[in-house]
């Protein structure tokens, strides 16, 4: 028989300690590195944005450059009802999509089929999504709309919470489905009162996130709900103002520092509302998460 | 009556549930049979050549798709050789810390990933660009001589791959911590327990027993990153340069299928417009391909996960 040591030769222990704690000081610098980085980049943020955030700034459209008292007004409110309607489109469907996999299609070969789809969805680049709206809304009705824009993000916003209802779903003991079942109620009421209500929180910090995450989408936009430098009365049949393509137009197509200043201003107001939204969703059902 | 009235609105309530699930599928065809469509008069205008022709002049209306397949290529390269060791090391470093560091930090991590990629693309811009090229470029190849390296390059301008690269490194790097940390809580107490047992240090540990547990989630990750890498528009349009020649070297400034249909898509029409639409055929199937591959490795840590309970 070998001995031991002729099979794994022993290493000194100086050496061994030595590289243990080079790696060590290596993980401690790669976390500092992705903090920092966070730190860096919401403190340029925070910095440069707060320098033109005023009342006016707030409140007033956007003008060309050179024109006085411009804003991010108009695009605030574009951001809101482009937003808004993509929640009003994909949360309904996402949900009852998430119920279908949950409750109906869970291991037949058709649920999933369809998981896989939304897997894969859920990985596919946002400005294919644009693509894709373009083709069928845009050329169709002969113009860029705020109502695309809306359309494209929820067929971002779809399969994340189809999917996350399906986690959440999931996560309900069997016991309460069966227990109502034996109570008389029909399927549907069971599962819309009993399943989806104590699967409530988690429900919402899905469709939260899910909502944060679109609203700072700008590559789907592009190509949809575009800019416009006036108010969105025309969200059904004209290009829409919003922050992400605000920032855009402003940082790359404009050499002027005030535009830049204001881009700055508009990146401070989308990251303001974004991660608004993240920390209070996640404060606020905390506790249920850590219960489970 | 009462029982076929209940029947009736269950079905009812499962064909609903049924439609709105079939949206993914219907979703998932529409990419497909739009992408085709719309590209046909590319294809059948220049074959499979396309994707090997570095031309792009819509003067004369000759497309190629290799310097945006070659820079999308280039950047994720980029920006996982810089992201993966980072990532590895911050998951190995979340494992071990105290919980209420790690909770901390790891909420710190959550945020990074929900900043929108136009901050990153503007910072990138503003702030980076101009380092890149005032400091670290100038340190990399004129004090270290890396510009003798081929591919490297000796002129800059803190645009380019390279800078694109490390800022998509900073995007990825969240989302990958994150996963490879969820993979490495995985590997049973006792397991490292009993490495500990024997006089394994941390890093002995972690290297042949946390990672060789979770080596599948771990290749999920990373193929997770490369696919928010691979797509990633906005980030890489702000800094790449933009430039639709063949990249040179690293350096270079470039472009990305994204941020080519970015630049390009509003003002085309024609055979351009289709050969864009190419481009994102292109694109759809390499990220087809790295879903796959990821949520094959990361369906297999599931089970396994199944297993230790």
């Amino acid at each position: 028989m070998k001995r031991f040591e002729s099979v794994y030769p022993l290493r000194p222990l100086f050496f061994r300690k030595l590289k243990n704690h080079l790696i060590t000081l290596f993980s401690w610098s790669a976390v500092v590195i992705a903090v920092g980085a966070m730190v860096w980049i919401l403190g340029t943020v925070l910095i440069d944005g707060l320098k033109v955030i005023t009342p006016g700034f707030l409140l007033n459209p956007s003008k060309p450059y050179g024109i006085p008292d411009a804003g991010i007004g108009n695009a605030i409110l574009g951001t809101l009802l482009i937003t808004g309607g993509a929640a009003l489109l994909a949360v309904p469907c996402g949900v009852a999509a998430g119920i279908y996999l949950a409750e109906f299609g869970s291991g037949t070969r058709l649920g999933n089929g369809l998981r896989f789809c939304a897997n894969v969805l859920m990985g596919m680049p946002s400005i294919l999504v644009g693509l894709l709206v373009y083709s069928l809304m845009v050329v169709p009705m002969g113009s860029f709309s705020g109502v695309a824009g809306s359309v494209a993000l929820a067929v971002i916003m779809f399969p994340v919470i189809m999917r996350t209802t399906e986690d959440m779903l999931l996560m309900v003991p069997a016991s309460l489905r069966e227990a109502a079942l034996a109570l008389g109620m029909t399927r549907t009421r069971a599962i819309l009162r009993i399943v989806c209500t104590s699967a409530r929180n988690g429900l919402l910090t899905g469709i939260l996130l899910s909502l944060s995450r679109v609203s700072g989408e700008t590559a789907p936009l592009l190509f949809t709900a575009m800019f416009a430098d006036s108010w969105p009365k025309d969200y059904f049949t004209g290009p829409t103002a919003n922050i992400p393509m605000l920032i855009t137009e402003y940082t790359t197509n404009s050499p002027f520092e005030e535009m830049h200043a204001a881009g700055w201003g508009a990146a401070f107001v989308v990251s303001a509302i974004i991660l608004f939204i993240n920390i209070t969703t996640r404060i606020c059902f905390r506790e249920r998460h850590h219960g489970k | 009556m009462n029982k076929l009235r209940t029947i009736s609105q269950d079905n009812a309530f499962r064909l609903l549930c049924l439609l709105a699930a079939g949206i993914a599928g219907v979703l998932m065809l529409g990419f497909m049979v739009q992408l085709a469509v719309d590209s046909s008069a590319a294809w059948r205008e220049f074959g499979l050549g396309f994707i090997f022709s570095s031309e792009w002049d819509p003067w004369s209306n000759r497309y190629g798709a290799l310097p945006s397949i070659v820079g999308t290529l280039i950047t994720t390269v980029i920006a996982l050789v810089v992201a993966l060791p980072l990532a590895f090391a911050a998951a190995l470093f979340l494992t071990d810390a105290p919980p209420w560091l790690s909770q901390i930090i790891g909420n710190a991590i959550d945020l990074l990933a929900a900043i929108p990629s136009v901050i990153y693309g503007m910072w990138g811009l503003f702030v980076l660009a101009p380092i890149m090229q005032d400091y670290v470029q100038p340190f990399l190849i004129d004090d270290l001589g890396l510009g003798r390296i081929p591919f490297v390059g000796e002129y800059y301008m803190g645009f380019g791959l390279f800078t694109a690269g490390l800022i998509l490194a900073l995007m990825i790097l969240p989302y990958m911590a994150a996963i490879m940390r969820d993979v490495f809580a995985m590997t049973p107490q006792v397991l490292r327990e009993a490495a500990y047992g024997i006089g394994c240090t941390r890093w002995e540990t972690a290297k042949d027993i946390v990672l060789k547990y979770g080596i599948r989630g771990l290749l999920g990750g990373v193929f997770i990153g490369l696919g928010r890498a691979l797509g990633e528009t906005m980030a890489v349009l702000f800094v790449v340069g933009n430039i639709m020649d063949m990249p040179q070297t690293l350096s270079d400034g470039g472009t990305t299928i994204a941020s080519t249909l970015a630049n390009n898509f509003s003002e085309a029409d024609g055979l351009q417009r289709s050969a864009l639409m190419a481009l994102g055929i292109i694109l759809f199937a390499m990220s087809f391909l790295i879903q796959i591959i990821s949520h094959y490795y990361l369906s297999a840590t599931k089970s396994k996960r199944g297993e230790a309970k």
